[in-house]
């Protein structure tokens, strides 16, 4: 075997986060090559390195022998580094042929696109894959797995050697699964070099010839994919050192406050049953596609319920609108503050008394007094470092803003809160002073719903802890009979457990 | 960081004061009857129509939509209004109901985005087609002329020499200014167009909310059709046209953003003046309407250049 990329101590950092930590990596010609973490380990940030998309910190990348930068995902491509991304990057009302060579597009000497070159190349390449696809299909009379080898055709139009491919398999059924095989199959035979990032533990066994464990952003190790095990991969993603970073303090449980009964949506949740007590934090585990911000939706509202049952306090209710979870006493703290939480352009006071303008309105006239006393309130109870209420939250460190979302709630008055990533992007310093909120609001009586990937924070925070998988609850488990091997084998679907 | 916002978000206006000074200062130093009472009196008389259905395109334009309509909307107004007066109607039934006219056809527009779920260009711009025909349709094409000069003081009539449709405006400012700022309403006007998913997220009732917007634009159209008839002593089935337009540039010279969640009530009023000063002047130099037209047309773009680079300062 030849080498033909080496990353030599890759380091990146970003302000405040070291991403990647002296990670060494390196691939041979014709393999594919597992890239394995959990979220956040850093997979997607080294990448990022490779398509040019950041760059590195410090370290060496050496391609074909030659130590090179890469500056720009256009240069990326031009040296062989083709990427297929979960979210594919194609444009919906042109052609297959007409995307594989978009930006490349062959001319008749004056610059008129020459069409049945264009379908002709395109033909050739599919035919290369052997894949029946129409080149002069519109893509979006595709399905995502022939879409997906859309993608393939075109990064090897751009004569890549190594193509990395990220979670391919998500959008998938299992037939379409098997003829990615057989083209990744086909690609080795032809000498490309595949790195593969998924989290389905089978399909690596089945695909890989090498694992890379990442963690925390430092590499844990690698190996023949034949000299492992499922165990052992998943010890070495997870194994990691609880320092003193969850201070929960368990108040008495009381009664129900939420309960849930075979809730299935149109969108992946099918016969979720579960409830929820006054004083309780029930951590809800699931890898990507498992389902678990559509549960929170669909609780709040926003995603239609197909059927089953919703009980506040013991009555059955229909939560038809965000507007109507509110008046139930329900919030939801949503994975992406930018984007969900925030109006990132207006200023504290007005992002905080969103969800509670009666409050400090007559007549629908808003009172600035009470507005700046709301917001002052919540700057010195959550102690959020901010020039004032006047302040824009677009200007604010992650951790400030999820408490001005934060605030946004507990002004709302809610029993329920429904934590979606709660300290994803933010810092050690602040993801525990978020945690000593959660003690505050579940010692007063609400309940937690706390949705999270993160692992440590699942088994430091949670009573009660829920997996999912694919849309299902796949166990639920008391904080002391969970462990971080567990969690993980009934979130990847693993039907034994530890 | 408070001072840096607080000087940020006003250099934005002071750069449209100043270039409103400037065009004054200008126009003045080449004829002098620029500055003269009468004649910033007749601008703001001028002016008037323009900044009262600009008003309602600054909260729509703050949701992150856009309205097409008013200009055709205010002509089907004026001639249901017209025909009233005609009728020998109470004057104050004839403007309600004018005003219920802009209003409806609003809410048509409104529905049509919230829960029709089509693009407010779409919309209005459907509506701008169908007012106009209704307006057409309902006078067989003809204007409708000619009313008692009680209806006609709200374009002639004084109060301490100020001109009855100025201070119509300026009350329409002073309100739009009061709700954009101070109510429920107003906030969840900028909360939309910031982020209409945040906004569903935290319970504001999107969809009635940009049913209002919409409506109150339609009822301002309704509003300017009092005032223009009232001017015309007669009311034009094709009255109106290219009026969206001038209101939109009034809106985005103030600074209201086309992309939703920013704009001020005061910076429309600047905006509008700014176009209305820019006629008027141009008028009184003997400029040709062509050339009016560039310039114009070059002042909007540049505005919103001088915009985008303040902003990219910011950032």
């Amino acid at each position: 075997m030849k080498t033909i990329l080496e990353l030599k101590n890759i380091k990146k950092e970003y302000p405040g986060v070291v991403a990647l930590d002296d990670v060494s990596f390196t691939l041979q010609k014709g393999e594919v090559h597992i890239l394995l973490g959990e979220n956040g380990a850093g997979k997607s940030t080294l990448v990022k390195i490779l398509s040019g998309a950041v760059r590195k910190t410090n370290g060496k990348i050496i391609l074909f022998d030659e130590e090179i930068e890469i500056k720009n995902p256009k240069h990326a491509f031009q040296i062989g580094i083709g990427i297929i991304y979960q979210e594919l990057n194609l444009i919906p009302h042109l052609t297959v042929a007409e995307n594989i060579f978009l930006g490349r597009e062959f001319s008749i000497n004056s610059g008129i696109i020459d069409n049945q070159k264009i379908i002709a190349e395109a033909q050739k390449l599919l035919d290369e894959l052997k894949v029946r696809i129409n080149p002069q299909a519109l893509i979006k009379d595709l399905g995502i797995a022939q879409q997906q080898m859309v993608e393939v055709a075109k990064a090897l139009s751009l004569n890549a050697k190594i193509l990395i491919m990220d979670e391919p398999t998500s959008a998938l059924t299992e037939n379409e699964i098997e003829e990615l095989f057989r083209i990744i199959n086909k690609l080795k035979e032809q000498g490309v070099s595949i790195i593969y990032i998924s989290h389905r533990l089978d399909e690596l066994f089945q695909i890989g010839d090498t694992v890379t464990i990442l963690r925390d952003g430092k590499l844990v190790a690698t190996k023949l994919i034949s000299e492992t095990t499922h165990q052992e991969l998943i010890k070495m993603m997870v194994n990691r050192e609880l320092k003193d970073q969850f201070p929960r303090v368990k108040p008495s449980i009381e009664s129900e406050l939420l309960s849930v009964e075979n809730l299935t949506t149109v969108n992946r949740l099918s016969n979720i049953s579960f409830n929820l007590k006054a004083g309780e934090i029930l951590g809800v585990f699931g890898l990507l596609g498992s389902g678990r911000t559509e549960l929170a939706r669909a609780i709040f509202g926003v995603d239609e319920i197909l059927s089953g049952k919703i009980r506040i306090n013991g009555e059955s209710v229909v939560i038809k609108s965000p507007i109507e979870a509110i008046n139930y006493g329900i919030a939801l703290l949503t994975e992406d503050r930018k984007t969900q939480g925030l109006i990132l352009e207006l200023d504290l006071q007005k992002n905080v008394s969103l969800a509670s303008l009666s409050q400090v309105s007559t007549y629908g006239i808003l009172s600035d007094t009470k507005e700046r006393e709301l917001s002052e309130k919540y700057i010195s109870d959550l102690n959020i470092k901010t020039t004032g209420p006047q302040q824009i939250v677009r200007n604010l460190s992650g951790g400030n803003q999820q408490k001005v979302v934060l605030s946004k709630w507990l002004s709302s008055k809610a029993k329920i809160y429904i934590f979606d990533e709660p300290t994803r992007g933010i810092d050690v310093g602040s993801k525990v002073e978020i945690y000593e909120i959660m003690n505050r609001l579940t010692k007063e009586g609400a309940g937690i719903i706390m949705i999270s990937s993160d692992l440590p924070e699942i088994l430091g925070m949670s009573d009660r802890i829920m997996v999912m998988h694919q849309g299902r609850i796949t166990a639920e488990l008391s904080g002391e009979e969970a462990s971080q091997e567990s969690i993980m084998h009934f979130a990847l679907g693993e039907n034994y457990a530890n | 960081m408070l001072i840096k916002n607080f000087w940020s978000h006003n250099a934005r206006q002071l750069g449209t004061v100043i270039g409103l000074v400037g065009l004054v200062l200008i126009f003045w130093a080449w004829t002098p009857y620029f500055l003269t009472i009468s004649n910033l009196l007749n601008i703001a008389q001028q002016t008037s129509i323009n900044a009262i259905i600009a008003v309602g395109l600054t909260f729509v334009i703050i949701t992150a939509g856009i309205d097409l309509s008013v200009g055709s909307i205010m002509a089907f107004a004026g001639v249901v209004m017209a025909s009233l007066l005609q009728a020998d109607q109470p004057i104050y039934i004839a403007i309600i109901l004018g005003l219920l006219v802009g209003a409806a056809s609003g809410l048509v527009n409104g529905l049509l985005i919230s829960y029709g779920k089509l693009p407010p260009f779409i919309s209005t711009l459907g509506m701008m087609s169908v007012a106009r025909g209704a307006a057409l349709l309902f006078t067989d094409g003809r204007p409708i002329s000619g009313f008692s000069p009680e209806f006609r003081y709200i374009a002639t009539g004084e109060i301490l020499y100020i001109p009855v449709p100025v201070i119509i405006m300026i009350v329409v400012y002073l309100i739009a200014h009061f709700v954009l700022t101070r109510t429920k309403l107003g906030r969840y006007t900028y909360a939309i167009g910031g982020n209409e998913e945040a906004s569903l997220l935290s319970g504001i009732n999107v969809k009635m909310m940009k049913t209002i917007v919409y409506s109150l634009s339609g009822m301002l159209s309704g509003l300017a059709a009092v005032l223009l008839t009232a001017r015309l002593n007669s009311a034009q089935p094709i009255a109106g046209i290219m009026y969206e337009l001038d209101a939109i540039a009034a809106a985005v010279i103030g600074g209201t953003s086309l992309m939703g969640g920013e704009g001020k009530i005061s910076g429309t009023l600047i905006g509008a003046l700014i176009m209305g000063v820019l006629r008027n002047g141009l008028n009184l130099l003997g400029v040709s309407s062509f050339i009016q037209q560039i310039v114009i047309g070059s002042v909007i773009i540049v505005a919103v250049l001088v915009d985008m680079a303040l902003k990219k300062g910011k950032n």
